[in-house]
């Protein structure tokens, strides 16, 4: 018999799970860093939805990217908190630096850092709090630097 | 035997470089022979002295921070493995004053468990409640929650008990406990801390409801801005399932949706939808999730429970003032001197949390206005930092204490700036199902826009923002667009000179 695919695996783990389309595409983006619009058809006869509601889902959510992101993402937080200790600045400062990078540059509404801002979050896991310019440009040159 | 030294693995910790402080300390260790225990535990919410390292002395624990990985080999020189004085030494950790002037309940265990051992929890009296839930009937529950007058943490501030009730009194053969983890509002991280510092307090809470109101599924909705969260609760499951006995309890990871925070919105999320609010009524606790009564509540009310329970009502409704019972952990955010979080009964005023805990801004300028309750709060000029922290108090200014969250800023800020972002993340955010949000919102923007330009066009631009603000309150199908006019008319009352 052949192996299931990694993509047969998930449809596996969550076809008897009550609303199960976000966890799936959950898992899609992490494993691809996106969600293929092709993909759109599988998911929908696999979890036995129309195609305009699973495409109605992924382009609601902010959190799901439908075309592929550079080889690192940078998310700069634009909310309130992070604003109030100069979070704006920062956020102009990193447009212009990651201009032609092949670092993806996304905003983010919070990411629960609000006592020690501007915070950045990079490729969803290392955070970065109280980032300067100066700090920021190093981080980004870390990444860059990684394969 | 080995010290135990504690170094955070909370997020705000981690931001701040604990996993180097962490890494260096074991390293350091290893190199002079010295045998620790390394404890990833949560923040005791001193963020300001992040990483803040704790070490478990005879007489307590001793904390020393901030540290830096430079700081690690100076701190074993000075033998702060036993305790040893060092210039970043600030004794114990409890008598900190900043620690030792809250009153922690709901947080009393995050920063100090290791938050991924139940025997921990176990030890400070984590299980007491869940056990004595179990000896009591559903009804006795609910009136135990009801008469502790705690009101949901999440920002609406509704009785817990009434709406536990409504689920009790409406049958059906498949009930939901939901917690509302999506905590989106910017200068709020209390959930997060909770959840990353204590998670099984929460899984107990949410069983404790289960056996409360018959339901026997719950669901967690965790914004997916806090894969920490998410990574400790999961954690956490996976080593409570005997202690949850036939309570199941799933985490579902949001996707970068504000509005899913608005409960109906959130019970779509979770269903597989698109984050759209739905009319109300009917009520969540009547038709709720996949069509069935849902019990929906905030982190913190969740993770009061166990406590109420364990302790009885009267211990928790002694706490507070008022009609705003118990205690709330507020959390000092944005140009503040001393961020981080602050557990204090209901009463205290605004302005003793700003400057008495929080030591005023971080900018070292004045502050100008504080915005409490997240983006849909109000701004609050400084003739109104002595309203006093309760939830009529709020109200009786036209404002809320919504989820405890309150951003600071200097007197370099536009209001009127503010005011306009207020509009623009409400026109980002919007689910777009009700009119006055979805296009009032940006509407505003214009609006705003005109009058910073001091382009009229004929018209009085400053009437124009109130009638469309009055439009939104008036009209939104949620909060999202009914209140997204409070931080810009309270900008523009106290603040009119930086709207001309």
């Amino acid at each position: 018999m052949e192996k299931p695919t990694t993509i047969e695996r998930i449809f596996a783990a969550h076809r008897d799970q009550p609303g199960a389309l976000l966890p799936v595409l959950h898992e899609i983006q992490h494993l691809l860093g996106y969600i293929p619009p092709e993909s759109v058809p599988l998911i929908a006869k696999e979890l036995n939805l129309s195609r305009a509601e699973v495409h109605g889902v992924i382009s609601y959510y902010a959190h799901f990217r439908q075309t592929p992101p550079g080889r690192h993402v940078v998310r700069v937080c634009c909310a309130e908190a992070c604003q109030a200790g100069g979070g704006e600045a920062l956020a102009e400062h990193a447009r212009s630096r990651l201009e032609g990078s092949d670092v993806t540059l996304e905003p983010v509404y919070c990411l629960g850092l609000c006592a020690c801002g501007p915070s950045v979050q990079g490729d969803e896991t290392t955070l970065h709090a109280q980032v300067t310019p100066k700090k920021f440009d190093a981080l980004v040159a870390a990444l860059e630097a990684k394969p | 035997m080995s010290t135990t030294i504690y170094v955070p693995g909370d997020a705000a910790a981690l931001a701040l470089g604990a996993d180097a402080v962490a890494a260096a300390i074991s390293e350091e260790a290893a190199r002079r022979r010295i045998a620790i225990k390394l404890v990833r535990n949560g923040t005791r919410g001193m963020v300001w002295l992040e990483p803040l390292v704790e070490v478990a002395a005879p007489l307590g624990r001793i904390a020393y921070g901030p540290v830096s990985p430079a700081d690690v080999p100076g701190l074993f020189d000075a033998g702060f493995v036993d305790g040893g004085l060092h210039a970043l030494c600030l004794g114990t950790t409890d008598q900190i004053p900043w620690m030792a002037r809250q009153q922690r309940l709901v947080c009393r265990r995050v920063g100090v468990v290791d938050p991924r051992s139940l025997a921990d929890y176990v030890a400070l009296g984590g299980g007491d409640g869940l056990r004595r839930a179990r000896a009591m009937a559903p009804a006795d529950i609910v009136r135990a929650v009801t008469e502790s007058g705690l009101r949901g943490r999440g920002g609406a501030a509704f009785p817990a008990g009434i709406k536990w009730q409504t689920v009790l009194a409406t049958p059906a053969a498949q009930k939901y406990i939901v917690c509302n983890a999506d905590e989106g509002d910017s200068g709020t991280f209390s959930d997060r801390m909770l959840m990353e510092g204590d998670p099984f307090q929460l899984l107990e809470g949410m069983a404790i409801a289960g056996l409360a109101v018959g339901a026997s599924q719950g669901y967690i909705y965790v914004r997916s801005e806090y894969p920490h969260a998410v990574a400790a609760l999961n954690a956490a499951l996976a080593v409570a399932e005997d202690y949850l006995g036939d309570f199941r309890i799933e985490v579902r990871v949001g996707a970068g949706s504000y509005v899913c925070g608005e409960e109906t919105a959130m019970l779509e999320s979770i269903e597989g939808k698109r984050g759209i609010v739905r009319a109300k009524p009917p009520l969540p606790a009547i038709t709720g999730l996949f069509g069935k009564p849902t019990v929906i509540n905030n982190v913190i009310t969740f993770a009061s429970v166990p406590d109420i329970l364990a302790q009885g009502a009267a211990a928790y409704r002694d706490h507070g003032c008022g009609r705003s019972r118990g205690t709330l952990p507020f959390q000092l955010a944005g140009n503040i001197k001393y961020g981080g979080l602050v557990e204090i009964p209901f009463g205290l005023t605004l302005r003793e949390l700003l400057y008495d805990f929080g030591g005023g801004s971080r900018s070292g300028r004045p502050l100008r206005a504080v915005q409490v309750g997240g983006p849909l709060g109000a701004y609050l000029p400084e003739a109104q930092f002595d309203t006093v922290l309760d939830y009529e108090a709020f109200a009786a200014i036209g404002a809320g204490l919504g989820h405890g969250g309150i951003v600071a800023i200097d007197d370099t800020v536009d209001l009127a700036k503010q005011a306009r972002y207020a509009m623009k993340f409400c026109a980002i955010e919007s689910c777009g199902k009700c009119t006055p949000c979805r296009i009032g919102s940006t509407r505003g923007v214009e609006v705003i826009d005109r009058i910073r330009a001091g382009n009229n066009q004929g018209v009085d631009q400053i009437e124009l923002l109130q009638d469309l603000c009055d439009t939104m309150v008036h009209g939104s199908l949620c909060a999202m667009g009914s209140m997204t006019p409070i931080p810009v008319m309270s900008a523009l009352r106290h603040f009119p000179e930086d709207f001309k």
